[in-house]
């Protein structure tokens, strides 16, 4: 086993561990680097220790304790060092208080350190990336297209607020939890959506925002096997997924689902999202993400567009409207009215969300129209309906899909 | 980790309470009080005059200016605080909760800074 590969494959749980064991991101990163080092002139001479992992968490813990005998503040710090000096070897997390961490898995605490409520989205999410993902700062400045310093500027400010503001680095007691996780679930969500709305230029780094929003839902299901809105949260995500070959064409551009060639769907994913999608209906029932993933899973099932079953997709989308009623839902709703119905009962439905005025600055609203209104040869409408959608859209892709679609009104 | 809980509401919700009504208040204060009195994260707290009572002062080029009313006209006021001693934000966020003007108004927790 390599250097290389400990580190990919081992760096998120290290980190965690370490951030537990001194209380503090930056040093915790310092000293897994500084351990790293160690290893490249240790191990290819001396040969890879047994446990690589618990070698690097052990080395990084005494480096951490050598920087804190060395810094001026030491007599503070004694009693710190003291803490950290006893923790053993290896590491099985420290008897739990009373009863309040039901999982003793680092990273998961760490998930709910990243995620928490009192620091600002646009932080949890890079410091989830930052920290679990193994993402370096420049990956992510680049995946959400904001200037690298302002992205270092963001994780630095949410370090120290978990710092001075005392954010704990544990799992939350159990009245609190499902709170906590649905706010853990949405920051993994929007991870996997920015990765999702992919433009050409950066494809890469945003396919691997996909891959590793899926990879962390996938941990928050092994480590907490019984929250059956992180199993629908997987569904959803890999049944989006497995389309993501066939969403793009080789020339970069969008394609429509109708449009979509289905060979290149990844069936393993649709055969797990499907079996995710059932257990967490049946044992979760109607929830968000399930709901969501029940839709996804019937485009999943259907073997060409026109075996789609818009019937009960309907059904679904007026379930979720009825529980959790937002316009975007019911945007979809629309969508699949006109599928299962015809265009002018969907039109209908669109035009009352256009005149409450709920969606003015959403693209997709005037786009559902201008094709609704093209199907039914209203072309002229449509052509305004489009430029209405284009004068609202940012991204690249979506933007020449819609400028295609308004050339091919003639 | 010292806390300090700030509370904040519309003044005009308090003023317009009925006298039983405030007696009712009153004792949802004293019973949250004495909770946290009895769990021992109790460090201090009380409740602040209107802000029609309030004066500003500053000191510009080296001379005091006063002014009357609070530092800023705002939606909602700071009527009162509470500091206590929490393990992290989460027990400091799980007791301001029970704060019970947090049920009409909010309640700002801030870290107080270590010297």
């Amino acid at each position: 086993m390599s250097i290389d590969h400990v580190y990919r494959a081992d760096s998120g749980r290290i980190l965690a561990t370490l951030i537990r064991l001194v209380g503090d991101f930056d040093l915790a990163e310092e000293v897994m680097h500084d351990a790293f080092v160690a290893a490249l002139e240790r191990w290819p001479g001396h040969g890879v220790p047994e446990n690589p992992r618990a070698w690097i968490v052990s080395t990084a813990r005494h480096k951490a304790i050598d920087r804190l005998r060395r810094d001026s503040r030491f007599r503070e710090k004694s009693e710190e060092i003291a803490r950290w000096a006893a923790a053993e070897e290896g590491e099985a997390p420290e008897a739990l208080p009373d009863g309040e961490n039901r999982v003793a898995d680092d990273r998961l605490r760490l998930i709910f350190t990243c995620c928490h409520p009192a620091l600002a989205v646009e932080a949890q999410i890079a410091l989830t990336l930052r920290t679990l993902g193994g993402l370096t700062t420049e990956e992510i400045a680049r995946a959400f297209l904001v200037p690298e310093a302002t992205l270092a500027q963001r994780l630095v400010r949410a370090k120290s607020k978990i710092r001075q503001a005392g954010i704990p680095y544990r799992v939350p007691s159990d009245e609190r939890l499902s709170e906590r996780l649905d706010s853990v679930l949405a920051v993994l969500y929007l991870i996997f959506n920015e990765g999702y709305a992919a433009t050409k230029g950066a494809e890469l780094v945003r396919r691997e925002l996909c891959a590793e929003a899926i990879r962390l839902t996938r941990l928050v299901v092994e480590l907490m096997p019984e929250r059956t809105e992180s199993r629908a949260l997987l569904a959803l995500m890999l049944l989006h997924d497995s389309r993501r070959e066939a969403r793009v064409s080789p020339e970069g551009e969008l394609v429509r689902l109708e449009a979509q060639d289905r060979s290149l769907w990844d069936q393993g994913e649709i055969r797990e999202g499907i079996a995710l999608t059932e257990s967490a209906l049946r044992e979760g029932g109607a929830r968000p993400y399930a709901l969501q993933a029940a839709i996804a899973a019937l485009h999943g099932e259907a073997a060409r567009f026109e075996d789609t079953d818009w019937r009960q997709i309907v059904l679904l989308y007026r379930e979720l409207m009825t529980r959790y009623p937002s316009p975007v839902v019911e945007l979809n709703y629309a969508a699949a009215v006109a599928e299962a119905s015809g265009p002018e009962e969907g039109l209908r439905l669109l035009d009352a969300i256009d005149e409450r005025g709920d969606l003015a600055t959403y693209h997709l609203l005037p786009a559902a129209r201008a094709e609704l209104l093209a199907r039914l040869g209203r072309k002229q409408e449509a052509a305004g309906a489009y430029r209405r959608a284009l004068s609202l859209v940012s991204n690249d892709l979506e933007r020449r899909f819609l400028e295609r679609e308004l050339g091919a009104l003639g | 980790m010292k806390y300090i809980l700030l509370i904040y509401s519309k003044e005009s919700d308090w003023t317009g309470l009925s006298d039983e009504d405030k007696v009712d208040m009153y004792q949802k204060y004293t019973a949250f009080t004495d909770s946290i009195k009895k769990s021992g994260h109790y460090l201090g707290g009380d409740g602040l005059e209107p802000t029609a009572t309030a004066t500003t002062v500053r000191v510009r080029n080296g001379k005091p200016v006063t002014t009357d009313g609070p530092f800023a006209e705002t939606r909602e006021q700071l009527g009162g605080y509470y500091m206590i001693d929490a393990k992290d934000l989460d027990e400091a966020a799980e007791i301001a909760t029970r704060v019970p003007g947090a049920s009409y108004g909010a309640v700002e927790v801030r870290p107080v800074m270590r010297m």
